[in-house]
C-alpha cells in the first residue's frame, strides 16, 4: 500500500502495475458531534481543517460540503497566486498567503504545480506610471518584492503584446512582482483533502447545510441533508454563498453575490510565459501548462448567482484580450464559467466571528480568493482552535464595518470592483 | 444578451442598466442616528438566492425604479417606476 507520493513510490508502484495506490482522502460517515467543523469543501475549508489538525492538534474536525470538493470558486479561477497589494494590512495577509505556497507541495506531499513565472501589471498612461511607482514603492516598503518595469522590461517578458503604434492601450511600463505565477488549482484542493484526511479530518461530501442548531444564543451545530452534526466551534468558508448561510444564522453581511467569469482557449504551443494584466484591457492572460491561454476578466454587473455568466461581459473580455495580443485572433474559445464570488465594499476579506456566537466567518475574498487559501485557512484554524485574532486577520474583522476603519484595496491596489 | 424592462423606455439590453442595491434600504434619517444601524444602511445586504427586490437605474433615461428579479434564473419577475417608500 502506498501512502507517500514520491519518486520511489511511482517507480514502485510501476513495477507493480500500480495496484497499491490507495483513494487520496477516506469517505466517511458524518459522526453526531466534532470539536470542529468547517462548513464549505473548497480550498479555505480544506486549508482550514488541515491547519486545525497540523497547527493545533485538533483532528476530530468534519469539512461538509454541499457538492463535491474543490468543485466551487476553487475549481473556477485563473489560478493566480501574487500578493502584490498596497495597504500593510493586505500584504501581511496575502504576504502569508505566498509564502505558504511556496512550501505547499512538500508541506503537503502533493504537487500544487506552483510555478512561479511573474505577473506584469501594465500601466498604460504616464499618470498610470505614477500610481504604478507608488505601488511599488508600498509593496517594497512592506516587505515584497515588486519592480518598475520599463517599456523594454515588459518587451522582453511579453513580446508578444500589442506594442504597433496605433495601439488602443500602448505600454508606458508596468508593475512586475518576480514570485507571482500561477498554481494548479484543483491539485490545491486536493492537497489539502488528501492531508487533513490523513490526520484524521472527516471530509463529507453532498452534506448540504439546511440550518444551524443555536442553543442559549450561541451556534452548537448545524441541520445537513444527513442529519444533526453537533461541534462547539463552526466555521464557513463558503464565498458567494455566505449570504444564504448567514440569513440561516439570522444576520446579514456587507455582501454581494455576482458572477465573475473565466475562459480558456485551446491548447497550443508555448507562446506565454508571465502573467499580463491590462488594466485598460480590463482582462488578464496567462498560459496553461497544458498550452490553454487562460483569461480573466472585471465581475458581471447584475448580482447573480447563477454558475455561468453573461454574454456582454464576456464579449468585452474577448475584446480585451485581442487589442492586447492581436496574435490570439484564431484562436478557439474551449471553455467558458463562471463562479459566485462575495464581494465586499472595500474589496478586502472579512476573517472573524459572526454576530452568531460560535460561528466563525472566512469570506469575502470576492474575485481573489485562491491566492490567499493557505492565509484563509492558517487565519480560520487559529480562530477557531483559539477564539482570537491572530495580529494579521484582526483588521479584516467583520466589526470594520462599524467603526469605519475600512482596507479599500478598491483604491489602493486598483482592485475591478 | 438579456433585455431589461424600463418602466420609461420599455425592454432595453442589460448593458444599459446599472445595479444601485437593495430596494427597501432606506436612509436613516435624524442625528442620533445609532452606529449599527449606519453600518447596516451602509454595508449590510440581503444578497438573496432567488427572488430578490432591487433598485436600477437605466442609464440611457436616466430614472431610477424597481425590479424584481430572480438571482438564479435571472427572470424578471416586475419593473416599476419607484414608490412612495423610496421617495425621500
Amino acid at each position: 500500500m502506498t501512502t507517500r507520493y514520491s519518486a520511489l513510490s511511482l517507480f514502485k508502484e510501476g513495477l507493480a502495475g500500480q495496484t497499491g495506490w490507495q483513494p487520496a482522502w477516506r469517505s466517511p460517515e458524518p459522526k453526531p458531534s466534532y470539536d470542529a467543523i468547517v462548513i464549505g469543501g473548497g480550498g479555505h475549508g480544506l486549508a482550514t481543517a488541515y491547519y486545525l489538525a497540523k497547527n493545533h492538534n485538533i483532528t476530530r474536525v468534519a469539512v461538509l460540503e454541499k457538492g463535491w470538493i474543490g468543485g466551487g470558486n476553487t475549481g473556477r479561477n485563473t489560478t493566480v497566486v501574487r500578493s502584490n497589494y498596497y495597504y500593510p494590512e493586505s500584504v501581511e495577509l496575502y504576504g502569508l498567503a505566498h509564502r505558504l505556497y511556496e512550501g505547499l507541495s512538500k508541506g503537503l506531499n502533493y504537487n500544487v504545480m506552483l510555478s512561479q513565472r511573474g505577473m506584469v501589471n501594465l500601466c498604460h498612461s504616464t499618470a498610470e506610471m505614477e500610481i504604478g511607482a507608488r505601488t511599488v514603492n508600498a509593496m517594497q516598503i512592506n516587505g515584497i518584492d515588486a519592480e518598475l518595469f520599463s517599456p523594454d522590461d515588459v518587451r522582453r517578458v511579453a513580446p508578444i503584446y500589442n506594442f504597433s503604434p496605433d495601439a488602443r492601450f500602448p505600454v508606458f511600463g508596468g508593475i512586475w512582482q518576480g514570485r507571482a505565477g500561477t498554481a494548479r488549482h484543483d491539485a490545491v484542493a486536493w492537497g489539502y483533502a488528501r492531508a487533513a484526511s490523513r490526520l484524521g479530518v472527516d471530509i463529507i461530501q453532498n452534506c448540504e447545510i439546511t440550518g444551524f442548531i443555536i442553543e442559549g444564543g450561541r451556534c452548537r451545530g448545524v441541520q445537513t441533508s444527513r442529519g444533526a452534526i453537533r461541534a462547539e466551534r463552526i466555521g464557513m468558508a463558503v464565498a458567494g454563498h455566505s449570504s444564504v448561510l448567514a440569513a440561516k444564522a439570522g444576520f446579514r453581511l456587507p455582501i454581494n453575490s455576482y458572477a465573475l467569469q473565466a475562459c480558456v482557449s485551446e491548447p497550443v504551443k508555448p507562446i506565454l510565459d508571465t502573467v499580463v494584466l491590462s488594466p485598460g484591457c480590463g482582462v488578464y492572460v496567462s498560459q496553461s501548462d497544458k498550452g490553454e491561454i487562460v483569461i480573466g476578466g472585471g465581475l458581471d454587473r447584475i448580482p447573480s448567482y447563477a454558475q455561468r455568466g453573461n454574454l456582454p461581459t464576456l464579449e468585452a473580455v474577448i475584446a480585451g484580450v485581442l487589442e492586447m495580443f492581436p496574435i490570439f485572433g484564431q484562436l478557439k474559445l474551449m471553455r467558458q464559467w463562471a463562479g459566485i464570488v462575495d464581494v465586499v465594499p472595500d474589496s478586502s476579506p472579512i476573517i472573524g466571528e459572526s454576530p452568531l456566537p460560535g460561528l466563525f466567518l472566512n469570506c469575502g475574498w470576492g474575485t481573489g480568493g485562491f491566492k490567499a487559501i493557505p492565509a484563509g485557512g492558517t487565519l480560520l484554524a487559529q480562530l477557531l482552535a483559539s477564539g482570537k485574532h491572530n495580529d494579521i486577520s484582526r483588521p479584516f474583522d467583520l466589526d470594520r464595518f462599524a467603526t469605519g476603519r475600512l482596507i479599500d484595496e478598491a483604491a489602493g491596489s486598483g482592485i475591478a470592483h | 444578451m438579456q433585455l431589461f424592462p424600463c418602466p420609461f423606455c420599455g425592454p432595453r439590453d442589460e448593458t444599459e442598466f446599472h445595479y444601485g442595491g437593495d430596494a427597501g434600504n432606506v436612509r436613516p434619517d435624524g442625528i442620533d442616528v445609532p452606529t449599527d444601524r449606519w453600518a447596516g444602511y451602509l454595508y449590510l445586504r440581503g444578497n438573496p438566492k432567488g427572488t430578490a427586490r432591487e433598485i436600477w437605474v437605466h442609464m440611457i433615461c436616466g430614472e431610477f425604479f424597481v425590479m424584481e428579479r430572480d438571482t438564479v434564473t435571472h427572470k424578471v419577475l416586475s419593473s416599476a417606476a419607484l414608490d412612495g417608500e423610496h421617495a425621500a
